[in-house]
C-alpha cells in the first residue's frame, strides 16, 4: 500500500481568489479524502440583525458577496416583501430581473477567467474578463455602481433604467455575444482545454442528489432544478428553460455556465421587449413586519435562501442566509476523491465557490 | 512617479471581505485598466512581494496569516489598505468577529476608500505606494552605505 | 408567459423525539436536504429542517422547538452532507447535538466567542443595552 501523507492546501494559494483551507489526504498523487476548515473571511454578519433595522440589513445583505449582490439584496427584499403581503410595482419586478441577469452574466463570465487561469490558459483569462467590464460598464451606467448597487428597497428599486440606456443594454448584448462565442469555441473544441476538462472530477446524478448540490454544479450533474421557475421578479413573464447536462464532469460545468450566458442574454431581450411603463417604482409598505417566510432565489451559483424571521418591531428576528456555495461544500468534498493532485485547484474552481458567501 | 528605478512585485490578500474589492484589484491587473504598466506585477509569494494589498476587515482566524505574511516579506515593505473595511472595517464593524481594519494587526501606509474600491482609487494608491517604496528604498540603501563606509552613525529611534 | 411551479409551502412542527423517523421518512421520498437553520427566539430555540423537491419544488420544512439544554440527535447519520450545518448551529448557537459523524469541536469558523448568537450572549446584549439607556 502507498504511504499517506497529508497536504494543507490555502489559504494562501495562488490559484485561489479566496482562502479557503483543504486538508488532502493523499496516497502518492492520489487524493483519498478532502477535509474542508472554513472561517477566513466568517464575520457574523447574520448577527448584525440586532443593531440594524429591516430597512437598513437590505444593504448590509447585498454586502454578504461582491459579486452576486444585487441578488442578495433582491432575495432579502423579496422575503421582506412576502411578510408584508406587498406587490411591487410591475415595472421593478423587471429592473430586478434586468439587474440580476447582468449579474449573472459577469459573474460567469468572470468564473470563466478563472478557470481559464486555473488551468494555466492565462490569454482566455484576459478574454473573458475584457468581456466581463462590458457587462460592468452597462451596470455602472444604469445603477452607479460597478459591483454594489443599492438600488434594491423594500418595496420596489430606487432608480429607473430609462429608454435610451435599454437600447444601450441591447446593442452592447449584441456585442457581447459576439464575443462570447469566440470565447466558446476555445472552451469547448479546444483540444489542451478538453484533456484537462474532460472526465474530470465526476459526480453522478445520485450523488448530487444525495448530497444536496445546488445551481449549475447540480445541473451539470443532471438535477432539473432553477429557483427561477418559482415565478419570483419578472420570471412568470419569461420563456427559459434550466439548462441541464448529464456527464457531471467539469467539462459539464463549463459547458453549462457557457449556455447559461446566451440563456442571460435571452432573458435579457425578453425583459427588455416586455418591460411595461410605469412611473412608479415601488410599493411604500407601512409598520413593521411580522411573520416569518423562506425565500428562494437563484443566484449565479444556485439555489440561496433567505429565512427571515420577524416579531413586529423594527429588528427582525433572526436572518439567516444560506447560500449556494454552502450546499456545494459536501459535494466538492465527494468530487475531490479519487482525483489527482494537480487538478485539485481546476476543481475547487469548478464548483465556482465564493467564500464570502459562504462563510457570511 | 519620476524617478522609479524598480518593478515592484505586488501581493494581493482578501482578509474577510466581501469579495468586491477583491475582485477589483484583479481586474486592475488586466488589460483594461493595467496596473501593470507602471512596471509592477501580481505575485502569490510573499518572500518576493514589496507592496501588500490587504482587502477585507481583521478577524480572529485571519489575524495571524496576516501577520504572517507582512512578515515574511522583506524590507523595505508597503502596505495598502483596499477598501472602507479594510481601512476601519466598515459595515461589518459592529459583528462580533471583526477586530477592524488592517491597522490592528499591521501598519499600513496608504488607504484606498470605497465600497468597493474603484479600479481608479485602487490604481491612484498603488501608484503613491510605488513612490513611497522607492523613497524607503532609497533610505534603505543610503542606510546601508553609510554602514559600509565605516561611519559610526547611530540609528535614531 | 413561461410556466411558474410554486406550491404553497409547508411548515410542520415535530416532536424531538419524533426528528429522525420523520427524516427518514422525508428521505426516503427523495427529498433533498436544503438547508437546517437554528434560531434563539424566547428562549428557546427554533430548529427548522427544510426539505425541497428538485422537480415539484414542494418546499416542506419540519420544526423542533426545544430548551437550550436539550440534547438533541445528530441527522448526519442518515445525510451526511448535513455536518456543515450541524456544526454551524453548534458553533455559532450552542445547540447540543449528539454524535456528528465529523465534529469540529466549535472549530469550524474558529471564532473567538463561544456562541456568539446563542442564549449567553443574547441576555449579555440585552443587559448591556439596558446599562446604556440608564
Amino acid at each position: 500500500m502507498a504511504k499517506r501523507s497529508v497536504i494543507p492546501y490555502g489559504p494562501q494559494h495562488p490559484v485561489l481568489p479566496e482562502p479557503v483551507h483543504l486538508d488532502l489526504v493523499v496516497e502518492d498523487e492520489k487524493v483519498v479524502e478532502a477535509i474542508p476548515s472554513i472561517g477566513f473571511i466568517h464575520r457574523g454578519l447574520e448577527s448584525l440583525v440586532d443593531k440594524r433595522d429591516f430597512n437598513q440589513m437590505t444593504y448590509v445583505a447585498e454586502r454578504t458577496c461582491g459579486i452576486c449582490s444585487f441578488q442578495h439584496g433582491m432575495g432579502y427584499c423579496e422575503a421582506v416583501e412576502h411578510i408584508f403581503g406587498v406587490e411591487i410595482p410591475n415595472r421593478a419586478k423587471f429592473l430586478r430581473t434586468i439587474w440580476a441577469e447582468l449579474g449573472r452574466m459577469h459573474s460567469h463570465l468572470l468564473w470563466l477567467g478563472l478557470l481559464a487561469d486555473g488551468f494555466g490558459f492565462e490569454n482566455l483569462f484576459y478574454q473573458c474578463w475584457r468581456i466581463r467590464e462590458k457587462i460592468l460598464d452597462l451596470q455602472e451606467m444604469t445603477s452607479g455602481g460597478r459591483l454594489i448597487f443599492s438600488v434594491n428597497k423594500i418595496g420596489g428599486v430606487l432608480k429607473d433604467i430609462p429608454a435610451d440606456q435599454l437600447n444601450i443594454i441591447l446593442t452592447t448584448l449584441e456585442e457581447v455575444e459576439k464575443e462570447i462565442k469566440t470565447v466558446q469555441k476555445t472552451f469547448l473544441e479546444d483540444y489542451t482545454v478538453q484533456s484537462r476538462l474532460c472526465g474530470v472530477g465526476i459526480l453522478t446524478k445520485e450523488q448530487a442528489h444525495d448530497l444536496g448540490c445546488a445551481g449549475p454544479f447540480g445541473r451539470a450533474s443532471g438535477i432539473n432544478t432553477d429557483m427561477r421557475k418559482l415565478g419570483y421578479a419578472a420570471y412568470p413573464h419569461i420563456d427559459f428553460e434550466p439548462i441541464i447536462h448529464q456527464d457531471g464532469d467539469s467539462y459539464a460545468r463549463c459547458s453549462c455556465r457557457i449556455q447559461e450566458l446566451f440563456q442571460s442574454i435571452d432573458i435579457l431581450r425578453q425583459a427588455i421587449s416586455k418591460i411595461p411603463e410605469e412611473t412608479d417604482l415601488f410599493t411604500p409598505v407601512k409598520g413593521n413586519p411580522n411573520g416569518e417566510y423562506f425565500m428562494r432565489v437563484e443566484q449565479p451559483r444556485g439555489e440561496a435562501i433567505y429565512y427571515v424571521k420577524a416579531n413586529g418591531k423594527p429588528y427582525v428576528e433572526r436572518l439567516r442566509i444560506r447560500t449556494p456555495t454552502f450546499a456545494n461544500l459536501p459535494g466538492l468534498c465527494e468530487m475531490l476523491k479519487n482525483t489527482d493532485l494537480a487538478d485539485v485547484g481546476l476543481l475547487i474552481l469548478t464548483i465556482d465557490p465564493c467564500i464570502s458567501c459562504t462563510e457570511r | 512617479m519620476a524617478n522609479i528605478k524598480r518593478s515592484p512585485w505586488l501581493l494581493h490578500y482578501d482578509g474577510s471581505s466581501c469579495n468586491g474589492c477583491d475582485i477589483e484589484v484583479l481586474a486592475c491587473l488586466t488589460p483594461v485598466y493595467d496596473a501593470e504598466r507602471f512596471g509592477i506585477m501580481n505575485t502569490g509569494d510573499p518572500m518576493q512581494a514589496d507592496i501588500l494589498l490587504i482587502t477585507g476587515g481583521i478577524n480572529a482566524q485571519n489575524q495571524p496569516t496576516v501577520r504572517q505574511l507582512y512578515e515574511q516579506m522583506p524590507r523595505p515593505k508597503v502596505v495598502v489598505a483596499v477598501g472602507v473595511c479594510a481601512c476601519t472595517g466598515g459595515v461589518f464593524k459592529d459583528c462580533y468577529n471583526i477586530l477592524g481594519g488592517a491597522d490592528t494587526t499591521i501598519p499600513v501606509d496608504i488607504y484606498v476608500p470605497g465600497c468597493a474600491a474603484r479600479p481608479q482609487a485602487i490604481i491612484d494608491g498603488i501608484i503613491q505606494a510605488v513612490d513611497l517604496f522607492q523613497k524607503r528604498l532609497d533610505e534603505h540603501h543610503e542606510k546601508k552605505k553609510q554602514k559600509k563606509s565605516g561611519n559610526e552613525v547611530k540609528a535614531n529611534g | 408567459m413561461a410556466e411558474v411551479i410554486h406550491p404553497e409551502e409547508i411548515l410542520v412542527e415535530i416532536d424531538p423525539s419524533n426528528l429522525l423517523p420523520k427524516i427518514m421518512e422525508m428521505k426516503k421520498n427523495g427529498y433533498r436536504l436544503s438547508q437546517i437553520c437554528a434560531a434563539y427566539i424566547a428562549e428557546q430555540f427554533e430548529l427548522s429542517y427544510s426539505f425541497a423537491d428538485d422537480t415539484t419544488y414542494q418546499y416542506i420544512t419540519l420544526r423542533i422547538v426545544i430548551d437550550p439544554d436539550t440534547e438533541i440527535p445528530s441527522i448526519t447519520e442518515l445525510i451526511p452532507q448535513a455536518v456543515f450545518y450541524e456544526n454551524e448551529m453548534k458553533e455559532l448557537f450552542g445547540v447540543k447535538i449528539q454524535m456528528i459523524s465529523m465534529d469540529y469541536e466549535n472549530r469550524l469558523y474558529r471564532i473567538k466567542q463561544t456562541a456568539p448568537l446563542g442564549p449567553q450572549s443574547k441576555n449579555e446584549d440585552a443587559k448591556t443595552e439596558k446599562n446604556n439607556k440608564k
